[in-house]
């Protein structure tokens, strides 16, 4: 059992920076955990925490069923990945993959064969005997992870593990990140400020802002139903449309438009009152033609994304004043700057957010409780 | 046309000539002390001007006889060595703590040192410094000689490898304590090799400043069977005060090969940098 626990953690640096805040969450054993947020929010400190670099100022931290807040980082049974890799420069790649063992005492000879062992299985056999400094980003990363692997730790806790390579090389090392989390079996953590790289990897995701967590949930979850609009704004290639609307009765008046409230959230409101409405261009149908129930808007910017195009339109929202909704657009059919569009939203794909919080049916608390049994395909 | 083109050739050449010429006279300015110092020793009779030797070994046979000459070189290696070894433990220790650990105040305590350090081994506290040896007990003692000198030198060697620790990426350390490091392990397998070149270059220069130092030995030791060679080489003139050129350009020549010979070393060995950063 390697799960991870935290209770009510709180670091606070001695400048005086809350940089994690009264923080609950659960990592399942095995599963492959993405701690995601703009930079500061604290999701590096979370890690270094869990890692026993930082020492937590309160709160608890247990890996699996000890509690290690105090215990020194050698003791917690976890490896790190750092963003540089930390090779160290001096040592040839199979001593790097073996440092870990020699610190255990493991006799050369052991720790070579280990070395060698897991080289293999990351295929970097040919270059057991180069320096870090004569390697690709790419084979680095690899290297890094076999050090992190020859040990067995019970965690692994990676820290931006795409960030330092090129794009290309990006895409490819997730694939064979995901992989290799699935084969192992290890409780993963990574910290990325890439939300497409924590959907793309993550069994499950944490959201944090400001050293708090505002939401956890598999990619699926955090994509279709952000918890807030924090949340709504970060997830998601193209940022969700949040419209400002108002209540009447199962309607809600967005931009001088009567569209259906979700049916969950129906009877949840009260008339009249000051919501959110909120879906994603992805959601949206965009239409040359008039169509009922549909916003309305003149087309500002089309930008092409290769198979698709995300298209701006200033909708008027009384007061003179304009929003702006985007949507995406198959190719082919992409209107031009000027044109006047319509745009539908695809039935149960629409949120509503009251002061900042989804309004929901669901008994789903938008405060992320412990889940169990997660990762079932983990 | 053609004139004009002739009478550019022509300058360009006296231009270059002018310039050879020039960087001649400055070669000869710093050679010709070198080639004196690798002339006069094997010549019976030396002058301070250079010319082709009478090929002679006596000179050597004759330093040999005098009773401090070696004594003195011995002496030497154990000032500059000691010294070195004093000076690169502690800098190395005081620039590691200084670059990982928030001092207030850390660079001007720094710059502080660095600016008095100049003093301290100077001629301006001679007196204060023979004061302190004295009281404690450091006259005549290799060690107060030693101490006095690491003091001098520690400010720029801390100063020098604080550079060198500085550009060591924090997540090497980190990485190690992860796997379980203690501190004293991640000093002996991580930093030490990776600031390697810092470490040599401190020591080199370390061992050649008390190697060329006269004024501080000369001070805190009083007889001549513990003072280094810079010390003896002041005693190699006659009654009359006149220089014996003959044993002086000897063990000039003997005085200077061991500090040459470990540049070399060193510098084929570790290589030399006085900056920090990681050649990955």
């Amino acid at each position: 059992m390697s799960a991870i626990t935290l209770r009510e953690l709180t670091k606070v640096y001695p400048n005086g920076v809350r940089a994690l805040d009264t923080l609950d969450l659960e990592i399942a054993d095995g599963e492959f955990f993405a701690l995601l947020g703009p930079s500061g929010c604290g999701k590096t400190t979370l890690l270094r925490t869990i890692a026993g670099l930082e020492l937590a100022s309160a709160g608890s931290v247990s890996i699996g069923d000890r509690a290690v807040t105090n215990l020194p980082p050698g003791q917690r049974d976890v490896a790190m990945v750092f963003q540089d890799y930390a090779l160290f420069p001096h040592m040839t790649v199979r001593d790097n993959i073996a440092y870990p063992l020699r610190i255990k005492k493991v006799g050369r000879t052991a720790r070579h064969d280990k070395a060698a062992a897991t080289a293999d299985e990351l295929g970097l056999s040919a270059l057991l005997d180069r320096r870090p400094g004569q390697l690709s980003g790419g084979q680095q990363q690899r290297v890094a992870l076999a050090r992190a692997m020859a040990c067995h730790p019970q965690v692994f806790l990676l820290d931006e593990p795409l960030s330092n390579l090129d794009a290309r090389l990006r895409l490819e090392a997730r694939t064979f990140l995901k992989r290799l989390q699935r084969e192992l079996g290890v409780t993963t953590v990574f910290v990325t400020h890439d939300q497409a790289e924590a959907l793309a990897l993550a069994d499950r995701i944490a959201v944090m802002e400001g050293g708090r967590i505002r939401q956890v949930g598999t990619p699926t979850e955090v994509f279709r139903r952000p918890a807030n609009t924090f949340v709504a704004g970060f997830i998601g290639s193209t940022p969700m449309n949040l419209v400002p609307a108002r209540v009447h009765g199962d309607e809600l008046a967005v931009a001088g438009v009567r569209l259906p409230a979700p049916e969950d959230v129906r009877g949840r409101l009260s008339d009249g009152e000051p919501v959110v409405y909120g879906v994603r261009p992805e959601y949206l149908d965009y239409s040359p033609e008039p169509v009922p129930g549909a916003l309305t808007g003149q087309v500002v910017v089309v930008e092409n994304l290769g198979s698709f195009s995300l298209v701006s339109l200033d909708v008027p929202a009384g007061d003179d004043a304009a929003t702006s909704v985007q949507v995406v657009v198959p190719e082919g059919r992409e209107p031009a700057p000027g044109d006047t569009g319509w745009v539908v939203p695809r039935p149960g794909r629409s949120l509503v957010y009251r002061d900042g919080e989804l309004v929901t049916g669901a008994a789903a608390p938008s405060v992320p409780a412990p889940r169990t049994g997660v990762g079932a395909d983990a | 046309m053609r004139d004009q083109a002739a009478r550019a050739a022509v300058r360009h050449v006296l231009a270059r000539i002018g310039r050879y010429v020039f960087l001649c006279l400055v070669l000869a300015f710093f050679a010709l002390p070198l080639l004196w110092l690798a002339t006069a020793p094997f010549d019976d009779t030396p002058t301070i001007g250079i010319s082709l030797p009478r090929f002679t070994l006596d000179n050597f046979r004759t330093l040999l006889d005098n009773p401090y000459a070696l004594t003195s070189l011995v002496n030497s290696v154990w000032l500059a060595g000691g010294t070195a070894v004093l000076v690169v433990v502690f800098a190395a220790l005081a620039a590691y703590a200084l670059s990982r650990v928030r001092v207030p105040g850390r660079d001007g305590l720094l710059y502080g040192l660095l600016l008095l350090s100049s003093i301290v081994t100077g001629t301006a506290t001679m007196v204060p410094l023979f004061e302190l040896a004295f009281r404690l007990n450091l006259i005549d003692s290799r060690l107060g000689v030693i101490l006095v000198l690491s003091g001098g030198l520690l400010p720029a060697a801390i100063f020098i490898l604080k550079d060198f620790m500085d550009a060591t990426p924090t997540s090497y350390e980190e990485s190690a304590r992860v796997f379980g490091a203690s501190a004293l392990q991640i000093m002996r397998h991580i930093v030490v090799p990776v600031v390697r070149p810092g470490l040599a270059t401190v020591g080199v220069w370390a061992v050649a400043n008390v190697w060329g130092n006269f004024l501080v030995p000369f001070l805190l030791l009083r007889g001549p069977d513990k003072a280094p060679a810079a010390v003896i080489m002041y005693t190699l003139y006659t009654e009359g005060g006149q220089a014996d050129l003959r044993l002086l350009s000897t063990f000039s020549l003997l005085y200077s090969l061991p500090v040459a010979l470990m540049f070399v070393f060193v510098s084929s060995r570790y290589g030399f940098r006085f900056h920090g950063g990681i050649k990955r």
